[in-house]
């Protein structure tokens, strides 16, 4: 449980991922809201811009919204460090919620 | 969670007991026997008993609600109940029976059974799963309060808006079914997350998944179902919640609400939520069958994926309740294909369980009775399933009796024979005792004929066109006959049940006269039997390390030059003495119970006033902060360093667990006040 | 990697036993409680997006639309202050893993500080909009806006009562950095309140 401190707990925390615990540092961290502070400014860079990106404008934006959920989730979540075990588990509900949801809404035509 | 301690909570470690800590208002409690032991336990067996204990006092009310519907369904223009009060008992039939009957039995056997069958010395989480049985209980009586504050629920289990909104049932029944509901769900979800752990990380050396018993597996496939459907239905509820106490419009038709979307979410967890009512069952079966057909499972990880199979595919299908609904053809075209693919995999496991009988050395004890009438029974329920499949055929059978006599067939004669079967096989381990075998078929042959005659006619009399959910009918249709049957089989499973609770009592007399059942009275083959019966507070002595599949079998038997299988020793000499010393349990705590305690406050006092609102908030944030400062390790005690080798499992949590604790726990208050 | 295997399966080494207990997976029991019940909130906010989604445009002729109250350079203000607070939250973390409990302190008030703004600007909004208007109950589109955004709000509220209580904690002195996993359990937390938020932006407030 303290792996994270103690240099010497890796051996005993065995984590199937070989990355397991070595989280990244400051600098990354920096790195990576850097990036998403960019790719906010992108997507409200496209409310003003609307009129002109015309239909490309939703796929744009949900491009963008999944690049930032990737980021905070492997790298501030440390998903892509830590065991794989807990990305099943999120990957799980992430799935059989858009699954679900997803066919809920076509069924209301929702898609037109 | 568990917190390491000198002082011996079950056994006589030969340290000398100190004085309990003062933890704010509570000293930490002592108990070990009574009633205050009872309140205050975070020993998964216990909670199971519990859970067990509470869904059969349950069953009770439920089946009493049964048999007012059976009776004033037995004649034509029948005025035992008015067509109000019968709303009431049939919703709160189906709501008990589901919320408080089956699924808590599948929580009963998941709690005492998980941790014995993976060699754990308890759940992940041991204050977490005294909190989610608190929060069943607290649940499933604010739901039944509503019979004695005015008005039941009176909307069907699944109320369907918009005859659930404020305009069609203008009364607080439904709030009640909100509210209790919706605290039954943060049980099922803490007990979930609990459980799903302990699996994962509780597992003793060697016991690979692939070598956990089916029980276990199924157990496990029933937590991440739960997991994922219960924030549906809350989702459901709170929307439902809104419309009824602050006049939002979710379901108002009129102001462009959508009565659909509550059928699309409530079956989105409707229809996972009966396979995990099932499996649970399925688990149970697939560790009778062998037992009692001396022979290992057929097929173990045809067993385990098509377990797994149910479940993936259990949540893309729930709109083949919704056929009659409108939901266009394509729709119709997909969830018609996927419900007749879901039927593969449950063949696979009735197949699977013939196939472990066949060329068996059959014992036909009640457990395999039972279990034989949950194959039996499960396959009737099952064909008459895959007719609802053929969407045409099921425009027609459509809120019919055949409707009500199908899942009767899957949940009655699938779960709740299944539940029988464990309870045979299992009460030796948790109380020490055997059934008596004679009462035990006797029982079994009652509630057999009693439940096909109950609800054999009713697939004629929904095939001859009786709508289900009419308080009444008028003669001459050619409803008479079969209500009339139906009737009588509905009071000889009454019989049964009360034969089964007379058996408890009258067994443990006889037991005190017939020697002790013995670690292994059915030379039994996974590890629960390996600790002595009823199984002693610690579990197990010594960890166990695994090897095999079926591993306490293995231990008692063996190949010869031959190559035949003979006994190499007995379930008596493999198993645990039962007295090991120096092991560290988790502690009793008050916190569980004063946090679910409030939780059904607050449900109150949304229905009634904002005050008793706010004290059961009040209420269930102490309880939390109690529970976050109560000492999680005990100052005195270096822990870590008397570990024996109970480590990988005995203690299961250290200084760190108390944040999640808050961070688990302060998730749930958050549904309550919200729905 | 064959030795660490052995030694899960085995699941304990006295000589490596330092501070937590291994497990069978060598995953914490916390942690992995904490992803699992994220895997089942993705399915709590799912329904409340999908059903905010199906109803936006199903206000009646004349009533007011998400267009007639959306600020979006206000909520975008406000979505950047709550992504800034996953930064301090990371930096928190490693600060407590370092041992540097000043700078935890620091890191994890200025956490507790973005989410009480984040809160502050959602009631600023819920204000701005009742004036315009838009009430609860007044249509469809109200009663799933404020449902959505309001649970969203309310986790928010529980995350930063956890970094308080964290903050206490530690100023206290009850939060070594043998406990750091307990910051990175609420952070967890904090993060998928934020991921959840990422997606509510997108696509309740720019998607036109």
């Amino acid at each position: 449980m303290s792996s994270v401190a103690t240099p010497d707990s890796s051996a005993e925390l065995p984590v199937a991922d070989e990355h397991a615990h070595e989280h990244p540092g400051e600098k990354t961290y920096l790195k990576i809201a850097v990036i998403l502070a960019v790719l906010t400014a992108l997507e409200v860079a496209t409310y003003p811009a609307e009129d002109a990106l015309g239909s490309a404008v939703i796929p744009i934006l949900l491009v963008l919204m999944v690049i930032k959920f990737w980021y905070v989730a492997a790298f501030f979540m440390h998903l892509k460090f830590d065991s794989r075990m807990f990305s099943w588990v999120f990957i799980a509900g992430i799935v059989t919620g858009a699954a679900c949801y997803l066919a809920v809404l076509a069924t209301f035509e929702f898609f037109g | 969670m568990t917190i390491p301690e000198d002082r011996p909570l079950a056994l006589p470690s030969g340290e000398t007991s100190r004085p309990a800590p003062v933890l704010g208002v509570f000293r930490r409690p002592t108990a070990e026997t009574g009633w205050r032991s009872w309140l205050t336990t975070v020993d998964h067996k216990k909670i199971g008993i519990m859970y067990g204990a509470s869904a059969i006092f349950w069953l009770i009310i439920g089946g009493i609600e049964a048999l007012l519907i059976r009776l004033q369904l037995a004649v034509p223009n029948n005025d035992l109940l008015s067509a109000d009060l019968y709303n009431q008992v049939f919703t709160m039939h189906g709501t008990t029976m589901i919320f408080l009957v089956v699924m808590p039995l599948g929580s009963a056997f998941a709690n005492y059974l998980i941790p014995l069958q993976i060699g754990a010395r308890d759940v992940a989480f041991p204050r977490i799963n005294a909190f989610s049985f608190w929060c069943l209980l607290g649940g499933g009586i604010l739901l039944n309060s509503a019979w004695l504050l005015g008005h039941a629920p009176d909307g069907g289990w699944f109320n369907y808006a918009p005859n659930s909104g404020v305009v069609f049932s203008p009364n607080n029944g439904i709030d009640f079914w909100n509210m209790g509901l919706i605290i039954t769900g943060i049980s099922s979800l803490s007990g979930a997350v609990n459980l799903i752990t302990t699996v994962i990380n509780m597992r003793a050396p060697g016991m690979t998944m692939m070598k956990m018993p089916v029980f276990t597996w199924m157990a496990l496939v029933t937590q991440f179902l739960l997991l994922f459907a219960i924030p549906v239905l809350t989702v459901a509820q709170v929307l439902l919640a809104m419309d009824r106490l602050y006049g939002a419009n979710f379901f108002n038709v009129e102001a462009g609400g959508d009565p659909l979307l509550w059928q699309h979410l409530f079956w989105i967890f409707g229809h996972p939520e009966v396979y995990l009512m099932i499996l649970p069952a399925f688990g149970i079966v697939s560790e009778t069958v062998p037992v009692f057909s001396r022979k290992p499972i057929f097929g173990y990880p045809f067993m385990v994926f098509s377990g797994i199979a149910i479940a993936f595919m259990g949540f893309g299908v729930w709109a083949h309740h919704m056929f009659a609904s409108g939901i266009g053809p394509l729709s119709v075209a997909a969830f018609s294909l996927a419900t007749m693919f879901i039927a593969v995999p449950t063949g696979v496991k009735i197949l699977n369980w013939i196939a472990t009988m066949w060329g068996g050395h059959l014992r036909f004890t009640a457990s395999m009775l039972f279990a034989i009438g949950l194959i039996t029974m499960f396959t009737i329920g099952g064909l008459s399933g895959v007719t609802h499949a053929v969407a045409p055929a099921d425009t027609q059978q459509t809120d019919t009796y055949y409707i009500v006599a199908h899942f009767h067939y899957v949940l009655f004669g699938g779960a709740f024979f299944g539940f029988m079967s464990g309870f045979y096989f299992w009460w030796p381990k948790a109380f020490g005792y055997m059934l008596n075998e004679r009462w035990g078929k006797v029982n079994f042959w009652t509630l057999l004929i009693g439940f096909n005659l109950t609800f054999g006619p009713m697939q004629i009399l929904g095939l001859q066109g009786m709508s289900r959910r009419v308080f009444t009918y008028d003669e001459n249709y050619g409803f008479e006959l079969w209500n009339m049957v139906a009737t009588v089989g509905a009071f000889i499973i009454a019989l049964s049940v009360l034969l089964f609770i007379i058996n408890i009592f009258v067994s443990k007399k006889q037991a005190q006269s017939v020697a002790a059942p013995g670690p292994d009275p059915w030379d039994a083959r996974s590890l629960e039997w390996m600790v002595q019966s009823p199984t002693p507070t610690h579990n197990f002595d010594e960890t166990v390390t695994v090897t095999h599949l079926d591993e306490f079998w293995h231990r008692k038997y063996a190949e010869d030059e031959d190559g035949r299988v003979r006994r190499v020793a007995t379930g008596d000499e493999i198993a645990q003495p039962g007295d090991g010393t120096g092991v560290h349990l988790p502690s009793p705590s008050y916190w569980p119970l004063v946090t679910a305690f409030g939780l059904p406050l607050i449900g109150w006092g949304l229905i009634y006033t904002e005050i008793l609102a706010i004290v059961g908030g009040i209420i269930t944030v102490i309880g939390l902060w109690g529970w976050a400062i109560e000492p999680p390790d005990d100052v005195d005690h270096a822990h870590g360093d008397d570990h024996h080798d109970d480590a990988p499992t005995g203690e299961v949590t250290d200084d760190t667990a108390d944040e999640t604790a808050t961070a688990e726990t302060a998730e749930q208050p958050e549904e309550a006040p919200v729905g | 990697m064959a030795e660490t295997t052995t030694a899960a399966a085995v699941g304990y080494d006295p000589a490596t036993h330092v501070g937590g207990h291994p497990t069978s997976t060598g995953i914490s029991n916390n942690k992995m409680a904490m992803w699992v019940f994220l895997g089942s909130e993705c399915m709590l906010f799912g329904g409340l997006i999908s059903t905010y989604l199906l109803y936006k445009d199903r206000v009646p002729e004349g009533g007011i639309s998400p267009r007639d109250v959306f600020d979006i350079p206000f909520t975008s203000a406000s979505s950047f202050v709550l992504l800034m607070s996953s930064l301090t939250m990371v930096l928190a973390l490693a600060a407590i893993q370092k041992a540097d409990h000043r700078r935890f302190r620091l890191w994890i008030l200025t956490t507790a500080l973005l989410g009480s703004t984040f809160i502050a600007g959602q009631i600023y909004e819920f204000t701005a909009f009742y004036r315009e208007g838009l009430g609860f109950t007044t249509n469809i589109f109200g009663s799933a806006f404020y449902t959505l955004t309001g649970f969203h709000g309310v986790h928010v509220t529980i995350g930063i009562i956890m970094l308080l209580s964290l903050l206490v904690l530690s100023i206290r002195g009850r939060l070594s950095e043998e406990r750091s996993e307990a910051v990175e359990i609420v952070g967890l937390y904090w993060h998928f309140v934020d991921i959840v938020w990422i997606l509510i932006f997108t696509i309740i407030y720019l998607i036109p």
